[in-house]
């Protein structure tokens, strides 16, 4: 398939055709192919799409690039590999197909990953979210010694068993792209595909941002507001949640505003966490407050109609 | 007679559970097939990632017949009787029953053939109830199956079964079952990508055979042998040695079912990072060994790595690959060690005030306040037994006592570390290059990586004495503190380690030679361990407007003449039994550990086991067993009448009411025995102790053959069981014989 693509559009040569390689591939197996969720997130698996749809009977294939935040990791565009934000690719596959294994590495071969010439592994790494309530079996996906992907069959979410079982897939798209572009440093990477005056590079897209937000979440963030934003967004979610039972608890009619919440303190939480002003002790404590959050989300939406209620 | 031959295919099994999952499925499966009747010759297992296979040879075509006899009732014994007898048994007529004498009289008994099952049948219903029940240290669901209650369980989705069964000769058959949606079959699949097709397969060695020309090799000791040769001759040919590694062996062999091993090399550059740190980033990361210059014994830039399949380019892309990811995580590495080395150990220490250590201890700070202190008290006591001034410092006790609390100071500060966060497991030998980076005396650089040790039974003890002093008092802080706390281990739980401390504490005492009086050290860390709980409660108290009292076991007990701490004497006993497991380790006598224990005031680990050791030889002579049985023998009589009489007899005897020779004799040496024992235990001399007690033997012999104890003369009666109590009292001298087994 990369064969009949121009040259700047191939998924070696630039890191939005490799992105758009793995959402022609994931159409193709049937996917639906949204969009970003717009909400800061910590990873994709926080996008409802995942989250909340990995809860209940019904049918779910979707596939969609997350920017994902991680306040703690920025290094102020010093590091070639760590990033304060970043973007996964997430494919959810509900239930998890029996050869969503073969599925897997032909999306690789698509990205032009080929499994004759590089060692493909799968490697132990079960999946857990403290925060999300949720747990899974699974691997990280080695190519030549590199983790470039994440393989968990969703065993639990927001504290309920998954019935059935999910299987999702998540694509560190700068690791990938830095792995089949060659390239060893991140801000190095070839963002459009094109070359000399006409290149636009991830360090022209990103490298501003890396340092401003670094910043920004070590040293300048408002703990203060951060704090009461936290609040607020508990005391909302837990407001919506009540505010959208059936009286006989039967049925939910908000559980994604309520969701947003939670995502919302889970993102607050973090950058409290970066800017260093929750002790560990305390810590702990936030992470059991947005599980409980996420819990309770994951309760009503287990009475809505796509979460299956009856 | 027919062999069965088990594949269990799935999607990729984790490394570490091959090996146990491989035992695991012969075991349930073998025991099964032997309580159903069907022993076998042999079986073996064998796992790769995505396969766990059993081969059970010799099995017998069919279980044996049963003959089955059930008691009924008595020949004559009512019509109902015999009627519910005939419909248990399964019996259509009472002719069919034998009929049995006993010592009551006849009865029916009805004997039941229970022919034996084809042995096919037996396996297919034991195979599934093993695989459903499979104890995977974790396990999942999967697919269209998990929507339902009831799917299998299995470590990674199953996806085919291979279940042959038959005899050599002969096409063997499916054996016919179901686990989960997998019916068993005579198929499986080669290589997941060298060589992927289905194969059919009938027996272990056509398995073995076709899944080798499949590029699998089924059994993990030959993939293991084959890395390892591969990998010596790849290092040997470049003039290099491989550093081996069996953990690291066993972890690779588990994770390809084709080994392809290759060499890759880094920049030298990377080479001023410590071994230990390179060898760790590229042994836990990437799975790879690393490999040294016999020459000079030292690392050199290469590694090796295990590949799972035969690259079409001789695997240029693969080593490729690899080479970036190491020199990747080695740049963090090396970033992280210069950033590191900026600051010093001492000024990362105000941080620990932010850290908590436990919640109801205080943070590491205090902890570590704690090991100063507790450091500098057993320095000194090291210092006045041992003259380490005199002997390692040119006779500067300070110089000594100087180091030990500058280690103690900083034996923590390296997990404050960019490094230490990376790879805890080097705790401590990071801090020891960062000390002797910033210059500190070699003895307080190497107490900062020794003061962990010894880690395990296995490990080495320190024997530098500033490593001792403060490894005991990181153990002795650990111990106090959580027994303050009351986390102390039960049953197989022990979250903090605490036997392995205690153990610890014991081989640095007896190793070290060091005397210490374990229940004044604990008391006096006791009252460091209160300030703590002062220092948490002003805390607390300021934030939360309340006072926070920890208060458990604080209580005074009177011990050895003196109050001590409830706590100390608990801690004690704990001591006590991890000595126990020490010596029955070590193949010694165990069980006069109580024997010396139940004496007054026994804290002094070094005296404690020199005096087990001396009665553990003295119970070797005739003279040692005879007085343990006399003594016993003593003990045993005046048991039986103190209870009998409900009375007491202690206190000397009256020597007006000894009457005859051996009675008087054996007084007269109970007194010389005890005197001459009691000044040898005063001087530390156990074995002219023992040699004192051996000269009651003849006396103790003498009494039991000659005199009467329970006479009809009360008076003479009670004189002479004050006598054996002298006997028990005469042996405490040395130890309690009462707690000694055996006779």
């Amino acid at each position: 398939m990369a064969d009949d693509l121009p040259a700047h559009m191939r998924p070696e040569r630039s890191f939005q055709g490799l992105i758009l390689a793995l959402q022609r591939f994931w159409a193709d197996q049937g996917c639906v192919i949204l969009q970003p969720y717009d909400m800061e997130v910590g990873a994709g698996t926080f996008h409802p799409a995942t989250t909340l749809r990995a809860l209940g009977p019904k049918r779910w294939n979707a596939a969609y690039v997350q920017p994902s935040r991680r306040p703690k990791d920025g290094r102020y565009g010093e590091n070639p590999n760590r990033l304060q934000h970043y973007y996964q690719f997430q494919v959810i596959l509900k239930p998890s197909p029996p050869d969503i294994q073969d599925l897997y590495l032909k999306s690789l071969a698509a990205i032009g990953v080929d499994s004759g010439l590089h060692d493909i592994r799968f490697v132990e790494d079960d999946w857990e979210s403290p925060t999300l309530g949720a747990w899974g079996l699974g691997w990280e996906c080695w190519c030549d010694g590199m983790e470039v992907s994440q393989f968990t069959y969703f065993q639990q979410v927001a504290g309920f068993e998954c019935a059935p079982v999910a299987g999702e897939l998540t694509y560190g798209l700068e690791r990938l792209a830095m792995y089949v572009q060659g390239v060893d440093r991140v801000y190095d990477l070839n963002f459009n595909g094109r070359e000399g005056a006409d290149k636009v590079s991830y360090g022209d897209v990103f490298l501003q941002a890396e340092q401003e937000y670094s910043r920004h979440n070590f040293e300048h963030s408002d703990a203060e507001m951060l704090f009461k934003q936290f609040t607020m967004a508990e005391e909302a979610c837990k407001k919506y949640l009540r505010a959208g039972w059936a009286p006989d608890k039967s049925r939910h009619l908000m559980a994604l505003p309520a969701y947003d919440q939670c995502i919302k303190a889970s993102h607050v939480f973090n950058l409290l966490d970066a800017r260093g002003v929750i002790s560990v002790t305390e810590r702990q404590s936030y992470i059991l407050r947005v599980r409980e959050l996420a819990k309770a989300c994951g309760e009503a939406w287990l009475k809505t109609e796509a979460g299956g209620a009856s | 007679m027919p062999d069965l031959l088990l594949e269990f295919f799935s999607e990729e099994i984790p490394a570490r559970m091959q090996a146990r999952a491989a035992e695991d499925l012969k075991k349930l499966v073998t025991d099964k097939l032997v309580a159903a009747g069907l022993t076998y010759d042999g079986a073996k297992a064998f796992a790769t990632p995505r396969r766990l296979a059993l081969a059970v040879a010799g099995i017998p075509v069919r279980q044996p017949d049963i003959k089955d006899e059930k008691k009924g009732p008595r020949v004559g014994a009512p019509e109902q009787a015999i009627a519910g007898f005939l419909k248990g048994a399964g019996l259509t007529s009472i002719d069919q029953a034998k009929v049995q004498p006993d010592k009551k009289g006849d009865f029916y008994v009805a004997v039941i053939d229970k022919p034996g099952r084809p042995a096919i049948e037996v396996i297919a219903g034991i195979v599934p109830e093993v695989a459903k029940a499979f104890p995977w240290p974790k396990a999942m669901r999967w697919g269209e199956a998990s929507g339902k209650p009831g799917a299998l369980n299995w470590v990674r989705p199953l996806h085919s079964i291979v279940a042959m069964f038959g005899p050599e000769t002969e096409e063997p058959d499916v054996v016919p079952f179901t686990v989960g949606d997998v019916a068993a079959g005579d198929t499986t699949y080669g290589h997941r990508f060298l060589s992927p097709a289905p194969i059919r397969v009938k027996r272990l060695d056509d398995y073995m055979a076709k899944l080798d020309a499949a590029k699998v090799v089924v059994d993990p000791a030959r993939r293991a042998q084959m890395i390892l040769t591969d990998a010596k001759t790849l290092a040997f040919a470049q003039g290099f040695e491989l550093v081996e590694d069996e953990g690291l062996l066993a972890e690779v062999a588990g994770l390809v079912e084709w080994p392809v091993v290759l060499m890759g090399s880094f920049d030298k550059v990377f080479l001023s990072i410590p071994e230990e740190v390179i060898r760790a980033t590229i042994r836990n990361n990437q799975k790879c060994f690393v490999v040294r210059d016999p020459q000079t014994a030292k690392l050199t830039n290469k590694f090796i790595l295990t590949a799972n399949i035969e690259a079409s380019d001789g695997g240029a892309a693969i080593v490729a690959g690899n080479e970036r990811v190491i020199r990747a995580r080695l740049s963090d590495a090396k970033f992280f060690y210069e950033t590191d080395l900026k600051t010093r150990l001492e000024d990362r220490l105000p941080k620990f005030s932010q850290i908590v250590f436990h919640e109801k201890l205080g943070t590491q700070a205090e902890r570590i306040g704690r090991i100063v202190k507790l450091a500098s008290v057993i320095s000194e006591v090291m210092e006045n037994q041992q003259q380490i001034g005199q002997r390692h410092y040119q006779g500067s006790s300070a110089r000594y006592l100087n180091n030990v609390q500058r280690a103690a100071q900083i034996s923590k500060a390296d997990l404050l570390t960019e490094m230490v966060a990376e790879f805890p497991e080097l705790q401590g030998l990071i801090g020891r290059y960062y000390a002797e980076a910033q210059g500190e005396d070699e003895a307080v650089a190497h107490a900062i990586e020794d003061h962990y040790k010894p880690k395990g039974p296995d490990d080495l003890v320190p024997a530098d004495p500033v490593s001792v002093a403060v490894a005991l008092a990181d153990k002795i802080d650990i111990l106090v503190g959580f027994w303050m706390i009351d986390e102390k281990p039960t049953g197989s739980k022990d979250p903090y380690a605490l036997r392995r401390a205690a153990l610890g504490v014991i081989r640095l005492l007896l190793e070290s030679k060091l005397r210490l009086s374990l229940v004044s050290v604990f008391d006096a860390q006791a009252i460091n361990v209160d300030s703590s709980f002062e220092q948490l409660a002003r805390e607390r108290g300021a934030k939360q407007g309340g006072l926070y009292t920890v208060a458990i076991g604080h209580g005074a007990v009177p011990w050895a003449g003196k109050q001590v701490r409830k706590n100390s004497v608990d801690l004690l006993a704990f001591f006590a039994d991890r000595l126990k497991v020490q010596l029955r380790e070590q193949g010694a006598r165990h069980d006069l550990v109580d024997a010396v224990f139940a004496l007054e005031g026994q804290d002094d680990l070094v005296l404690i086991v020199r005096r087990i050791e001396a009665l553990a030889k003295f119970l070797d002579t005739d003279d040692g067993k005879n007085l343990l049985a006399g003594t016993k023998r003593a003990a045993n009589i005046l048991r039986i009448e103190e209870k009998k009489d409900n009375a007491s007899y202690s206190g000397a005897p009256d020597a007006s009411l000894l009457q005859l020779p051996e009675e008087k004799e054996l007084a007269r040496a109970i007194g010389a025995a005890k005197a001459e024992a009691d000044q040898a235990v005063k001087r530390e001399d156990f074995a002219s102790a023992m040699t004192a007690m051996s000269k009651l033997r003849p006396h103790v012999d003498a009494f039991f053959e000659k005199v009467t104890v329970n006479v009809d003369d009360g008076k003479l009666r009670a004189n002479r069981l004050r006598l054996l109590n002298e006997i028990r009292e005469a042996t405490r001298t040395v130890a309690d014989f009462s707690k000694i087994e055996g006779s």
